[in-house]
Parts: structure tokens; sequence; C-alpha cells
């Protein structure tokens, strides 16, 4: 018995490695957060990324028909030396030309400059937006993309929307982590440069017992709104509640980390005539990618489109630079990402390596609308909403 | 009228949320001390107990609220109340026979039932969630309100609204109730008397006769009250969520460690310094030192204190009452 076990086990190894010579396959690492904090989003944005790497495998169209396939990896989200280690392993063992990913920005900061930079690995992350990932000075040696906008964009969308509806003096209180600082920060710059006053620019913690101390000072500070930089699952409807509750504000800013069923859910009509805004496709790519997707996961899952897309941007480079090395294609990203070149949008993976084979020129928009700018990240495109008599309404977009 | 307008803002952001998050702790700090008075360790698993506690009530004001059941402007929680502190009570005499029982006749020292205490602090920690979830439960009903910020400026005239939410006044309320009756019940009644005397002198005690398992029995049957009237009430006043039960176990140790571990006044007052001094010193006097000296325009917020330190606060008065006066405000027992 042990003898036949050690006789399969070797022929397996012999067969892999004769596998491996014979055909080119091309190994994709989905670098997400499958467990932890997002792993509810994770759940949608994992099967995306996949979806795409099978769309471009069944096209058999990638430089000459080599096979491409995935390899998942588990940020954690929080654990910077978990995902670290999970992001050598794709890298060293496992082979792969490029990442999706990672997702949350505190790793995938840690992930892109222990790891991808050292080793000139290729990362595209679909949802870290921390201003702080923004590489002005090739500090990623160009190997650093996303697909998902920079909250430094979002602190500018904020900013418009805010001085349309004539709001010049808030109160801003944000979640104490990179995304809240970060998004929060952002807000600020942009806001005190178009002539708003920021009162007060306060912290506060997650899962706390009590806000009243911070409601306490953030009334004092006063403004016309209070802009909540958290989560809706959070410290974040602590804080409007404890608002709500003690009379110190009525009107309210939500950024994207407070978006969500559970807002609504939680204070209906409470906050009518609030305000606030999350990158989002339009409707018609969202409605074209939830037709493509067809049910196998959920498609307008926040960061779903731009998984699919960075899995996308990934192989199309590919093809562009003639090779699957990270070194070489790295600088093809940009070009199939934006214009000139004909348009290719979510499930024609297989025209747009058609074309670049043949030495065309593309332009990807993909499930999201993608769009990349400065050192390689998302323009980024964002529906504003408005709340009434209860409801979360589409006031416009950005 | 300025100084009217200045005592209302006062109040709204000071005093009313302090009083309320005051009595909760106290609630909590009483059990804590209970339990180290007569039992002799420090209870890690009290804030999962209260979680524990609420989750029972809510599960049956849920069911009482499926029925129709509701108590007019009060929240149905508190028909569901008895319910939830019989189920907790069944749990903790429970866990006593079947883990701290053994560790008690082997004469365990304190430090090593503080650390059985975390295990069965995880164990419930994961019985809570596993029932009820991790998410968020609303389960309060009947009247928000007493006054409205808004109300009471248009009732009043005032620039600064004073809101008081029923929910407050009922912790508060509810919060006296069980404190004299607590009192009554140790200092008159014979029980009560048995247990003070166990928690003086345990052998002392034990040669005059009195049962030792029939006070430790009592004890846990009097803190499971405890803690799930202060789990039910503190999640009626925020919202039920069981991760925040498990952090408000250090404010809780905080308050019962301030006013003297054992001393059940302490708890009491501890838990009314911890409160008050996480909102007062934090607090930014901007508006009200506005009311008070219209013709001063301050620039800064005048805060003592960001936000980002409250917890720096509390733990700076445990410390230095540490330092100072080891057994805390009220004499205590010594750690």
């Amino acid at each position: 018995m042990k003898k036949l076990l050690l006789a399969s086990a070797a022929m397996a190894l012999v067969s892999n490695a004769a596998l491996a010579d014979g055909h080119s396959e091309i190994k994709i690492g989905v670098f997400l957060g499958f467990t932890g904090p997002i792993e509810s989003l994770v759940a949608n944005m994992g099967p995306a990324a996949e979806m795409a790497i099978a769309e471009v495998n069944d096209s058999g169209a990638l430089l000459g028909g080599a096979a491409v396939s995935s390899v998942r990896g588990d940020t954690t989200c929080t654990d910077a030396a978990a995902a670290t280690a999970a992001a050598e392993r794709l890298i060293t063992s496992d082979g792969v030309k490029g990442l999706v990913g990672g997702d949350c920005s505190g790793v995938t900061g840690a992930a892109l400059t222990n790891v991808a930079v050292p080793n000139g690995m290729v990362m595209v992350s679909p949802s870290a937006t921390s201003p702080g990932l923004s590489h002005a000075n090739n500090e990623d040696e160009g190997l650093f993309f996303r697909t998902a906008p920079s909250d430094a964009r979002q602190g500018v969308v904020m900013t418009e929307v805010l001085l349309e509806e004539g709001v010049n003096e808030v109160a801003v209180t944000y979640t104490n982590n990179d995304y809240g600082k970060g998004l929060a920060d952002s807000f600020q710059e942009a806001y005190e440069a178009a002539g708003g006053k920021i009162t007060i620019n306060a912290a506060h913690e997650d899962g706390k017992a009590d806000y009243s101390a911070e409601i306490g000072a953030l009334a004092s500070a006063g403004g016309q709104r209070l802009v909540v930089a958290g989560y809706v699952d959070q410290g974040g409807s602590g804080i409007v509640r404890s608002a709500l509750d003690t009379g110190a504000f009525d009107l309210f800013h939500f950024p994207d980390g407070m978006i969500g069923t559970a807002l609504v859910e939680n204070f209906g009509a409470e906050i009518d005539g609030s305000s606030g805004q999350h990158p989002a496709p339009s409707d018609e790519l969202a409605a074209a990618f939830t037709a493509l997707v067809d049910g196998k996961f959920e498609a307008t899952s926040p960061f779903a489109p731009e998984s699919y897309d960075a899995a996308a941007l990934i192989m199309l480079a590919m093809q562009a630079a003639e090779s699957a090395e990270p070194g070489d294609y790295k600088s093809k990203i940009m070009e199939v990402a934006n214009a000139p070149g004909e348009k290719i949008n979510a499930g024609e993976l297989a025209k747009g390596l058609e074309i670049l084979a043949n030495g065309g020129d593309i332009d990807y928009v993909g499930a999201s609308g993608v769009e990349l700018i400065g050192p390689g990240e998302a323009a980024g495109s964002y529906r504003v909403v408005g709340f009434e008599n209860g409801e979360e309404v589409t006031a416009g977009r950005k | 009228m300025d100084l009217l307008n200045a005592l209302v803002a006062l109040a709204n952001f000071v005093i009313v949320p302090g009083l309320a998050y005051g009595s909760q702790l106290a609630l909590g700090a009483l059990g804590v001390t209970l339990i180290y008075g007569i039992l002799r360790f420090s209870n890690f698993a009290h804030g999962d107990t209260m979680a524990f506690g609420a989750m029972s009530t809510i599960l049956f004001t849920w069911w009482l609220q499926s029925m129709g059941v509701s108590f007019g402007p009060l929240p149905t929680a508190l028909l569901a109340l008895p319910v939830g502190i019989a189920a907790t009570a069944l749990l903790v005499l429970l866990i006593d026979k079947s883990v701290y029982r053994f560790y008690r006749e082997q004469k365990a020292k304190p430090v090593i039932l503080v650390i059985i205490s975390m295990g069965v602090m995880f164990v419930m920690n994961g019985l809570v969630r596993f029932i009820i979830g991790v998410d968020d439960q609303r389960f309060a009903d009947g009247e928000r309100f007493i006054i409205t910020a808004r109300e009471f400026k248009e009732m009043t005239g005032l620039d600064e609204g004073l809101a008081i939410k029923s929910t407050a006044a009922l912790t508060v309320v509810v919060a006296i109730i069980v404190v004299a009756f607590l009192f009554w019940f140790l200092n008159k009644t014979r029980t009560g008397k048995s247990m003070r005397a166990f928690s003086d002198n345990e052998d002392l005690a034990l040669l005059s006769g009195i049962n030792p398992e029939r006070v430790v029995m009592i004890t846990w049957i009097i803190v499971a009250g405890l803690a799930t009237i202060a789990g039910v009430l503190y999640g009626l006043d925020k919202s039920f969520k069981p991760f925040t039960y498990f952090q408000l176990l250090l404010p809780i140790f905080a308050a019962a460690i301030v006013g003297g571990l054992g001393s059940p006044i302490g708890a009491i007052a501890g838990g009314f310094v911890i409160a008050f001094s996480e909102v007062l010193i934090t607090y930014a006097f901007k508006k009200v030192a506005g009311y008070v000296f219209p013709a001063w325009e301050p620039d800064g917020l005048i805060q003592l204190l960001s936000t980002d330190y409250k917890f720096a606060v509390s733990f700076s008065i445990l410390i230095i009452v540490l330092l100072f006066r080891p057994t805390g405000l009220f004499r205590g027992k010594a750690l």
C-alpha cells in the first residue's frame, strides 16, 4: 500500500512536470481577503477575477494559445505578515505572472513593498483606495496599478457635491484606520482649497461602547453637516445614532464606507436631506455586467466589476507586450486601458486579444469603465446619493 | 438667557449622556465587585455574561413582539427581563457547578480562577455569537424620547436643545431601584448578612454554620440578575452587538477598581467617575464658553484632550488611584 502511494505520488510529480514543459501555462494570483473583515465582498470579487481569467482561457487567444489559470492567496485584509507570506508563496512557489490584489489598503502596501517590488511583480488592486498608495515618484517601479479610484479623488468629488449644495462649513469624523484617515485628510485638503471650512476633524474608534464624548466635541465645533468617513456596520452608525439622538446634527454626508442598505435600514427618514457618494460604474455598464455574470455571483457587489477589470488588464497587457513577464508587460497596462483604440467591454476579451495580436490598439472599458490616470489608478466615476422619504436615491454622477 | 443656553448645551452633551453611561457602568461594576468580594476573583467573563443575558432577553422580546404583546410606552424588553435573568442564572450556575466548584474545592489561588474566568469568557463569547450572530440587533420599542431636542427648543425658545431619551431615563431609574434593593438585601436580610460574613472572613463564617454552597449560589444568581439588567439597559440605550460587550469589560473593571473592588458603593461611584471623566475631559467647551463670555470668540475648540484619548483618561485615573490609594476610593480589598 505504502509503495503504491509512493509510486502514484512520484507519477503525479513526473506528469505535472511533463505538463508544465509541454504547454506554457500562465498563472495569475488572485490575492484577496478571502477571510477577514471584507470576506463578504471578496466572495464576489474573487469569482469576478476568475471569470475574466476563465474567459481568456476559453478563448485560447492569449499569446498564441497559452493556457491561463488562477491561484488564490489570502490577504486577510488586516494581517500584513500573513499577506506578505501569501504573496511570497504565490510568486516564488506557484510562479504567478501577475497579481490581482490586494484588497485592503494596509495589506496591499505591505505586500507591494515587501514582496512585489523586490520580485518585480505587477499588482493590480481592485479595491485599495488609500491615497498613500499613489506612487507619484515611481517608488513602485511602475508595478502597481488599481482599478479603484484613490480616495484623494473622492475627497475632491465630495468637495464638489457639498459646495454645489451650498454647504461651506462641516464637521468631520473618521474611523481611525488607513482608510478613514486617508479619506478625511484628502477631503480636508480639497475642501479648504475650495474655500470650505472644517470646524473639527476628529477620529472615532470602531466597535466602542459609547460615542457621547465624540458627539459632544463635534456638536461644540458645529457645522452645516457632519461628514462621517466610517463604516456603516461599525462605529459610523453609532456616531450617526448619537448625533441624531442628541440633536447635534440633522444632516450628514456619507462617503463610500457608509453607503449600504444598512444605512437606510438603521435610520430611515431620519437622515432625509443628507448626501453622499460612492464609486460605481454607470447604470449601462452595471446592467451589461449583470447580464454577463448571469447570476454566478453578485455582479453589483462593490469592487466586483473592478476585480474583473484588474484581471483583464493584466492579460491584455501581456498580449500587447507579447510576453507574460511582468517586467515586459508592466508598461503596456496604461496603453491598453486608455484611448486611442477600439473600445472593449466586459465579455469581449477575446476580441481585444485578437486586435492586439494583429498589432491594433484597444481602449479597455470593461465592467467598471476603466480609465487610468496619474501613476496608474482609476479616474473613478462616482454616484452621488441623496436621501428622500427614507429612501436612497441617485442624485447625479461625477 | 445665554447662561441658560450654556447650561442646556452642557446638560445635553455632558450631564445626560454621562449619567446614563455611568449607570450602565455602575451596574456592571456591581456584578464584578460582588464576585470579587464573595468568591474572591476578578471575573473576566462578566462582559459576556451581560451579552448572554441581553441575548436571552432579546430572543424572548422578539417572541413577545411576534405575539403582539407590548408594554405601552415602555420597551417590551422589560417584560422579558425575568426570563433573561432566569436563563442567565441557569447558565452561570451550570458553569459554577461544572468549572468553578472544582477549583474552589482545590482552594485554587485567585490568579488561577482569573485565568479560568478568561476561558469561560471565550466560551460564552462563542456561545452568544453562535446563537444570535455577530451583527447589530435591534429590539427597542415604545417611546424613544421623553423630550427631543427640537421639542425642547420650541417649548423654551432657547437656541440649544436638550434631548432626553426614554432609555437613558429608564437606565438611571432602574439603576437606582436595583442598587436600593441590593443594599437592602445585603444589609437587612439574613441571607445578605451571611453573604457579607462570608466575604469578611470565610473561616469564621463556616464556623458559625453558614452554608458556603448556598452563599455561592445566591451570589451567582444576583450577579446574573445584575449582568442581565445592565446588558439589556445598555442594549436598549445603544444597540446590541456581542463585540461591544466584550469592549465594555475594560471600563467596567476600571470603575470597580477605582471605587474599590469588593465595595458596592465604590462600584457605583467608580462607574460615574469613569463615565464623567471620559466625557468631561474630552468635551470641547467652545460653544459653552461662547454663551458665557459673548465678547470672547475663541479660535480653538477649548478642548483639553482630543476624544482619541478618552480611554487614556479612564486608565490614567485608574493608575493614579492605584498609586495613591491602592484599595480604591472606598477602601475595597487590596488587589
